[in-house]
């Protein structure tokens, strides 16, 4: 127990002694570099949560996480589903799904902006387009593995389809379709920094290139450290989600 | 002991000699594999106890699916409360091997699962509510209702799927080697429980089971399937009334009689 809480935190101490160290070295080469320290990033960071601008980065970054994440909820769902019941669909589909999935979802972005328009569109495809994949593939593991006698029960119950679907598939499926979103969740939290580099004035990842670009070293990697610990939190909570809806 | 609080009587009850189910001459393939069972002819009266023994394979689980209206026969018909069987009769009810409870759900949703799907008789919600606390406090679970099935265990959770069953006040209650996953000592107590809910339920129960000694503890007749494709090749009444475990030398000669048909019988 005690273990448990002591061996983190002497990790993390012992990547902030790195960091500091790293920092202290690097300005004997560059002096400039000193603002990358521990002392300065944290102090850039104290003044940053007492601000407004970073929290309106971070709520419009979150924001578009959200949007992806239905985008890609509303698509990767029902093709899960159908990939899972129909092996015809399955058979036709998975050597495309397995193709696009291995394409960095950033490749995309010179396309996505010609067709959508810069803006938030590039990023929502793009976000969408990297979660879809997790959401999809577990899903139709999800429907593969439903436990036949639950269908069983539906029929021997006179269950109508929407029943069926409502009560027992969809149920039945969601503690895969929560794996994915976790899976998902990690996904575009990372597509989402560099997503935001292009074609958008506000985000985490506009943040940090407007901080070089203001030579405001500190609040670079401040902007590093808060990526780092809502990507956390957000793992953290699908993580609970998950726990919670197999009472386990 | 309680009584159900709600006694199974939304149909006519009828004399308990009349056939809950009828099956006259049924046989089934699977396609492209060939033929499971044929001629086979049985009838369930009511509240009695009947199971249905045989080697592994023998098309038991299968039979068992067409008599519950899940899969439909190539011949023959099945007759269920004196009317043909089309799809599976609301006043019959399913146990697995497998509790295959709703991880999602507790267990008081558990037991309560169906039954207000639309094509379920109509009940209210406090009737519905009344039906599984009786049948939760029937299988010995009363306190548990808000645990969901991760927390039970493999015993309790068959106990819950008991009371699924016992919740929608069956006529018949099919039952698919509901014990053969569980401990000796956890099967003697579900094998004693069962007779004891059935009868309190005025249920039929079609017990299909390759224990022979389940068969005897349990049922009012015994059927024999077996050959290939299967039939229904012998059958004995156990005439002994409950428990039966405290006098199993009653049944040594019926046991020797049915183990020597067993084992020629596949
Ligand atoms: N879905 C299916 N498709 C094809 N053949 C099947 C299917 N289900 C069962 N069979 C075959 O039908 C025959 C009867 O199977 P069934 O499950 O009814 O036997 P059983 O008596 O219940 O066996 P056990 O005691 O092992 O449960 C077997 O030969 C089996 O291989
Ligand atoms: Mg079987």
């Amino acid at each position: 127990m005690v273990l448990n809480l002591v061996l983190p935190l002497a990790g993390l101490l012992a990547a902030a002694l790195l960091w500091a160290a790293g920092a202290g070295w690097l300005a004997g080469v560059t002096p400039v570099a000193s603002a990358f320290a521990p002392v300065p990033t944290g102090e850039a960071l104290l003044q940053l949560v007492q601000g407004r601008d970073l929290w309106e980065h971070i709520w419009l970054s979150l924001q578009r996480v959200a949007v992806g994440l239905v985008i890609a909820l509303v698509l990767g769902v029902p093709l899960g589903v159908l990939t899972g019941l129909s092996a015809w669909f399955s058979k036709a589909t998975t050597p495309l799904f397995q193709f696009a999935r291995m394409i960095s979802p950033l490749s995309w972005m010179p396309i996505a902006v010609m067709v959508l328009g810069v803006g938030d569109a590039p990023v929502y495809f793009l976000l969408a387009f990297a979660a879809v994949w997790p959401i999809l593939l577990n899903t139709a593991a999800g429907v593969a593995q439903l436990d036949p006698n639950w269908l069983l029960l539906a029929r021997s119950l006179s269950a109508t389809r929407r029943e069926t679907i409502l009560r027992v598939i969809l149920p039945g499926i969601t503690a895969h379709i929560l794996t994915g979103v976790r899976l998902a969740i990690g996904i575009i939290w990372i597509v989402l920094v560099p997503a935001e580099m292009l074609g958008v004035s506000a985000g985490l990842g506009y943040f940090i290139l407007d901080a070089r670009d203001r030579l405001a070293y500190s609040d670079l990697m401040a902007a590093i450290l808060v990526i780092g610990v809502l990507g956390y939190l957000l793992d953290h909570a699908a993580r609970s989600l998950h726990r919670r809806w197999l009472h386990t | 002991m309680n009584a159900p609080a709600v006694a199974p009587s939304a149909l006519a009850p009828a004399p308990a000699s009349e056939a809950v189910l009828a099956a006259r001459d049924l046989s089934f393939a699977h396609p492209g594999i060939g033929t499971v069972f044929e001629g086979v002819s049985l009838r369930i009266r009511r509240r009695e106890i009947v199971a249905l023994l045989g080697s592994s394979g023998c098309g038991k689980s299968t039979l068992l699916r067409v008599l519950a209206g899940l899969a439909q026969p190539a011949r023959g018909e099945v007759r269920f409360l004196d009317a043909p069987l089309a799809e599976p009769h609301p006043r019959s009810a399913l146990v697995f091997q497998q509790p295959s409870l709703l991880p999602w759900l507790t267990l008081a949703d558990n037991v309560g699962f169906g039954l207000d799907f639309a094509h379920q008789p109509r009940s209210d919600g406090a009737a519905r509510r009344a039906r599984v606390a009786a049948a939760i406090e029937a299988v010995g679970l009363a306190g548990r209702e808000a645990a969901y099935p991760a927390q039970l265990s493999g015993g309790m959770a068959q106990r819950a799927a008991l009371a699924r069953a016992l919740a929608r006040e069956p006529e018949l209650l099919f039952a698919d080697e509901p014990f053969s996953a569980l401990d000796a000592i956890t099967r003697a107590e579900m094998q004693a429980l069962l007779v004891d809910v059935v009868h309190r339920w005025h249920s039929a129960v079609l017990l299909v089971t390759h224990d022979i000694d389940e068969a005897l503890l349990v049922a009012d007749r015994i059927l024999l399937m077996g050959g290939s494709p299967g039939r229904v090749l012998r059958e004995w009444t156990v005439d002994m009334p409950h428990p039966r475990d405290e006098h199993p030398e009653a049944l040594t000669a019926l046991r020797l009689a049915i183990l020597g048909a067993l084992r020629h019988s596949s």
